[in-house]
């Protein structure tokens, strides 16, 4: 698989040049230049504390990055919220869940759609048929949603999201950064604690994102090699907050300093 | 299926005549051996039916038909006050009861729902019982108007403190509204204008004309005109217990819960953090001020030992027992801790003891209280199917 055979990447969606975030003396992205184009589903691999969270917390905007910029078709994020980082579409998942485990999964589903959502203290207290009915629609959306996923956790969106499975919850967090028809969408880890078999279940629900929403940009952190093999057009690997290489998964499996990063200096001893 | 409903809903009407019942019994108790074998027998009862499937079935045959339910509850209470038309002192407390449940239903939505944690309850009470004196001491507003004006008080004081320090994270919100609670009391007693540690006089309340402190005379029986303060403060606990039903019921309820339990989550989904906690500390402080602005013209008197830090705890206490979230919860904890000391005179003097032992008690071994919280379901239960 070459990337020329791919769906033509335009332009960048989102442009990061020098980016740096320093908590006290540790350089946690160190000068980092990535691009994310459009429509790609772009892999982002490196060793552990290699800077691949913190790119999305400060992608997100909860970190605020100490210097360099951050551009979303032509807007900067470094000075948005997460609040409006999320209405500028990009959504994301957590590495350890942060899902509302109290409340039902629906609740956290309708969550992801917050803007979409009339909030205001008028509505919400005195138009009750209005909102009962915008309820409905939601919680129809919503059971659309986690059915393509897996029908059985359609027929427990009244549950605790506390009391569906581990995989489940991936699915809810997932659902949670879908409903609101992202144009980003950053998934932190998704196989982290599951099982092969979950794994491999995880791995089709994400081809089924990409092929259901035509026009979604991915980015992917992930350790499990093979996830990143079947479902990247393309990877970058990151190194103490820098950039290590860039290129298809062939291309960066191949890269020798790829294999320094991860195993340190066995692969001279190994040739 | 027909017959069970039938039975589920003969098993509502007769738990809450048993329950009025109750209530009347232990409202009446003289002795404190009779009140003490009353709250046994209470206690007995709860947990047999709680372990034979009654209690499910009472709330099922509720929630199958509210608008009965409605109607038989609103006639219990009116028993309760009609048996006791003439006692003074029970009235009230059962008003005193009512008002409690007022502020702690926005302690719930503050505390319970959005995570801000209130200290100062009793003092927002206080402002709002501040407000209604000065009000209907010095100015010719109505009395009606007189309520919301304190609630209004309350709210306002209550965000200028809160709105400063929301954007920080940890516990500074927290510590603002204990420092707030202890300022509040010091600075009525140094305060010359507003009556120093001796208080202030409220008139009475009269609304349109009716003086609600003349006793009533409805078909040859006559009421104490404490039943007038009861009618309103239960037509104020039951505005309080609706609408906030409704914000958790709402768009509203899910965004303060999502605030409550984690930020960073909430904020990375579009919502805005400080939005919230304040709408909820201003709703919440609303409720407060409205219900210490009828107590203030209730009791005809207002002092600074009735709005302590050691009073805002004992509101703590009573969303614990409750249920913290549960809004049912309220009106039974506010009643246990309320009724029992002014019952009991030998608990009296240890009844901070009692009220911090039960606390600890309960966050040890059901930290969800008396009544947990339940899941929000909207009005779409069993709609899950798939």
């Amino acid at each position: 698989m070459s990337i020329v055979q791919l769906p033509q990447p335009s332009a960048a969606l989102v442009e990061c040049r020098g980016l740096t975030m320093k908590f006290g003396g540790v350089v946690a992205l160190n000068k980092l230049d990535l691009d994310i184009r459009h429509g790609e589903v772009l892999g982002l691999l490196g060793p552990n504390g290699s800077g691949k969270t913190t790119f999305f917390n400060v992608l997100t905007g909860i970190y605020r990055a100490s210097a360099g910029s951050l551009q979303h078709m032509g807007h900067d994020l470094r000075g948005m919220t997460p609040q409006q980082i999320n209405r500028a579409g990009i959504t994301r998942t957590f590495q350890r869940s942060r899902l509302c485990l109290e409340l039902s999964v629906f609740d956290n589903i309708a969550m992801g759609e917050h803007h979409r959502l009339n909030n205001g203290v008028w509505f919400n207290l005195f138009r009750r048929a209005r909102l009962e009915r915008q309820v409905e629609e939601a919680f129809e959306q919503a059971r659309e949603l986690a059915r393509t996923f897996n029908p059985s956790l359609a027929g427990r969106m009244l549950h605790a999201a506390g009391s569906v499975s581990m995989i489940d919850r991936r699915r809810v967090e997932i659902c949670r950064a879908l409903i609101s028809r992202p144009k980003l969408l950053l998934l932190d880890e998704p196989s982290a604690g599951m099982t092969h078999e979950e794994t491999r279940e995880l791995m089709a629900d994400i081809l089924l994102v990409r092929e259901r929403i035509q026009g979604l940009t991915v980015v992917i952190i992930e350790h499990e090699m093979n996830v990143i093999e079947r479902i990247t057009d393309r990877c970058i690997v990151l190194n103490y907050g820098q950039r290590l290489c860039e290129g298809t998964y062939r291309e960066i499996a191949a890269n020798p300093d790829v294999q320094e990063a991860y195993l340190g200096q066995s692969h001279e001893q190994a040739a | 299926m027909a017959k069970n409903l039938r039975t589920d809903l003969a098993a509502s009407i007769a738990g809450i005549v048993l329950i009025a019942a109750f209530v009347i019994f232990a409202l009446h108790a003289e002795s404190e051996t009779t009140l003490l074998v009353l709250l046994a027998i209470g206690a007995a009862g709860l947990a047999g039916a709680t372990r034979s499937g009654l209690a499910e079935r009472v709330e099922r045959g509720m929630r199958a038909h509210p608008i009965v339910t409605r109607w038989v509850s609103l006639a219990a209470c009116a028993a309760v006050v009609l048996v006791f038309r003439g006692d003074h002192f029970v009235l009230l407390l059962v008003a005193t009861v009512l008002l409690y449940c007022v502020v702690c239903l926005g302690l719930n939505l503050q505390i319970g729902y959005c995570g801000v944690m209130n200290f100062a309850g009793a003092a927002f009470f206080g402002v709002g019982a501040y407000t209604a004196a000065v009000l209907a001491n010095h100015t010719s507003l109505p009395h009606l108007l007189v309520l919301p004006a304190g609630g209004v008080a309350a709210a306002t004081i209550g965000s200028l403190l809160l709105l400063p320090v929301l954007r920080t994270r940890g516990h500074y919100a927290a510590l603002v509204t204990i420092a707030f609670g202890i300022l509040f009391r010091s600075f009525l007693e140094v305060n010359d204008t507003l009556g120093g540690p001796q208080g202030l006089k409220v008139p009475g309340m009269t609304i349109l004309g009716w003086d609600l402190s003349e006793g009533l005379t409805v078909f040859g029986t006559s009421f104490s005109f404490y039943a007038n303060y009861v009618a309103l403060a239960f037509a104020l606990m039951l505005a309080a217990f609706v609408l906030t039903r409704r914000i958790n019921r709402s768009w509203m309820g899910l965004s303060m819960d999502a605030v409550r339990i984690d930020e960073t989550a909430a904020a990375t989904f579009g919502i805005h953090i400080v939005r919230w906690k304040i709408t909820a500390f201003i709703i919440g402080n609303l409720f407060a001020g409205t219900a210490g602005a009828l107590f203030a013209l209730m009791t005809g008197f207002v002092a600074p030992a009735n709005f302590t830090f050691g009073d805002s705890l004992v509101m703590l206490s009573v969303i614990v027992l409750g249920g913290i979230g549960n809004l049912w919860g309220v009106l039974p904890a506010a009643a246990i801790v309320l009724l029992l000391p002014e019952k009991l005179q030998a608990i009296q003097e240890y009844r901070f003891l009692l009220y911090a032992g039960a606390v600890i008690l309960i966050l040890l071994f059901r930290p969800q209280g008396m009544f947990p919280r339940r899941l929000r379901t909207f009005n779409l239960a069993g709609r899950d199917l798939p």
